[in-house]
């Protein structure tokens, strides 16, 4: 289980963060939306890439907010992290890509790791792909190299960063359905920070609005959608209306 | 961190000196970031686990893909070294002092100074780049969420590399200048291949090339030291990247100066 607790952050004289407290079950799919990027913000103190100016992010009751060096890695051997540009290393192969971290940080025999690395690809549809350079391949394949990259050392908790900005909306289902698929398939621990609304109520289990550095909305797909906060229709809708005083956001666990 | 207190809360006459004192105190700043920067590379040299795969692509990227460049800019050095030290001493009737002069100048100064600009503007400046490109585009950061240190992969290799390939280039730089400076004095200007060669027995000696080795040692630890820290704190986006490739250089190359200067002075 990952609990946020009253996690602050400020860059400069911009506050990000203003105390944010979110909940995720082991094996849910937990979506972030919300707007000015405090969802990635959020996501990047999960991941040990940000450290808060107050707050804790506890895994299964550590906070990795104070662990350093071998202790963080310890924790984040247990991720696999798919980010919003795929962040695939340029100088490697898709195959190479995919395969790099079990080489690093498994003591796997060549021939396990061919036969984990194939079947990851073909798992995202990239069979016979492995021989292509990041260059090479579209957006969506990027995208899909990314999260075989993620889930190839069968990580308990994976963390996507926006995997479908920038694609078309066809691609975008087809991202989705992917992460469906192999959350169904590999029951992982899933935390998605997304802006593709609506579609994204079809992915998550849960799902939490983050606004002006509060979480002001946490439920079902259907209980946030039917929210009576302005400010969460508002943003399901796309409007730029201000929002009324009486309805300004109230943080919510 | 220390953070000195914005200039506007001074009164007018003030606000220069505090503008002086955060520059200093800025500049000081960055020294220490970039001391700190070299001391985690230096002690990732010696605890393990050492990634001998990037260590051999680290020495074919700054060393073996500048060999042309070496070899050029060598040979050219030479020759015009042949050439105008042959006009200078002729006017002396010395021109049996070509070889020594040619080769002393290329041992102790020219050698390690120009090889290190030259490959500094190659395979320094793609180094930066390369390190902005992967910071600008998270994976340093994907390093980092798969438990694996950036560090390790980018810049301890790199700096490895430096200190065995810079001392190789520049023997291969001196040697092809000793050549071209040959080629111009013995085969253009007509002076004996004896008198080039049997002179500069006599006049240079373990010292000079010790001189030019150190110097060729620490412009390996400077390149890579510089090229990697400026890749890894360069700004957003292209425009980041371009001034941190920019600015690797420019910094490197003064530095390369600066300390040429400093060990000249001090080794025999």
């Amino acid at each position: 289980m990952i609990r946020v607790q009253g996690l602050q952050k400020r860059f400069g004289s911009q506050e990000v963060l203003r105390g944010v407290d979110l909940d995720i079950a082991t094996g849910e799919i937990m979506v972030v939306i919300g707007r000015s990027g405090g969802g990635k913000s959020v996501l990047k103190h999960m991941i040990g890439l940000l450290r808060p100016d107050a707050g804790a992010v506890l895994v299964d009751g550590t906070d990795i907010t104070r662990l350093r060096g071998r202790a963080l890695d310890r924790v984040r051997e247990r991720y696999g992290v798919v980010f919003q540009g795929g962040a695939l290393f340029d100088s490697m192969s898709v195959w190479d890509n995919v395969a790099f971290p079990l080489r690093e940080k498994s003591r796997h025999s060549t021939a396990e790791i061919q036969g984990r690395v194939e079947e990851k690809l073909e798992q995202v549809g990239l069979d016979g792909m492995g021989d292509k350079n990041p260059a090479e391949i579209s957006g969506g394949m990027r995208k899909r190299v990314a999260i075989a990259r993620a889930l190839v050392t069968e990580p308990e908790i994976v963390f996507f960063d926006e995997p479908t900005t920038g694609l078309d909306p066809i691609l975008v289902n087809t991202i989705h359905h992917l992460i469906v698929d192999l959350h169904r398939k590999f029951r992982f621990t899933a935390v998605m920070v997304s802006h593709e609304i609506p579609e994204i109520f079809e992915v998550g289990d849960r799902v939490a609005m983050l606004h002006d550095g509060v979480i002001v909305e946490v439920g079902t797909p259907g209980a946030v959608r039917g929210s009576a906060k302005a400010v969460v229709q508002h943003f399901i809708r796309g409007e730029v209306e201000a929002v009324p005083a009486d309805q300004s956001p109230r943080p919510v666990r | 961190m220390f953070s000195p207190p914005a200039s506007d809360v001074w009164p007018a006459p003030l606000r220069p000196i505090a503008a002086l004192g955060r520059l200093i105190v800025d500049l000081i700043l960055a020294l220490g970031q970039f001391g700190r920067f070299f001391a985690r590379a230096v002690a990732y040299v010696v605890i393990p686990p050492f990634k001998v795969g990037r260590l051999i692509d680290r020495i074919h990227f700054i060393g073996f893909r500048s060999l042309t460049i070496v070899i050029l800019t060598g040979a050219f050095t030479g020759m015009v070294l042949g050439l105008q030290i042959f006009l200078v001493l002729s006017r002396f009737g010395s021109e049996a002092y070509l070889g020594p002069a040619v080769a002393l100048s290329l041992i102790r100064e020219l050698g390690p100074v120009l090889c290190a600009v030259f490959v500094t503007g190659l395979a320094g400046s793609a180094l930066t780049a390369e390190i902005g490109i992967m910071k600008i585009t998270e994976q340093i950061d994907a390093l980092q969420v798969m438990a694996l240190n950036p560090f390790r992969y980018l810049v301890v290799p790199a700096i490895v590399a430096g200190v065995i390939t810079f001392p190789l280039m520049v023997s291969i730089f001196d040697v092809v200048g000793i050549m071209g400076g040959y080629l111009v004095g013995v085969e253009l200007l007509g002076l004996s291949p004896g008198t080039y060669f049997g002179e500069m027995k006599t006049f240079v000696n373990w010292a000079d090339l010790m001189t030019g080795y150190w110097k060729a040692l620490s412009f390996g630890i400077i390149v890579p030291w510089v090229c990697t820290y400026k890749g890894f704190n360069c700004g957003h986006g292209a425009a980041g990247v371009a001034r941190a490739t920019t600015q690797a250089v420019v910094l490197s190359s003064v530095l390369i100066l600066v300390w040429d200067y400093f060990l000249g002075s001090v080794l025999p």
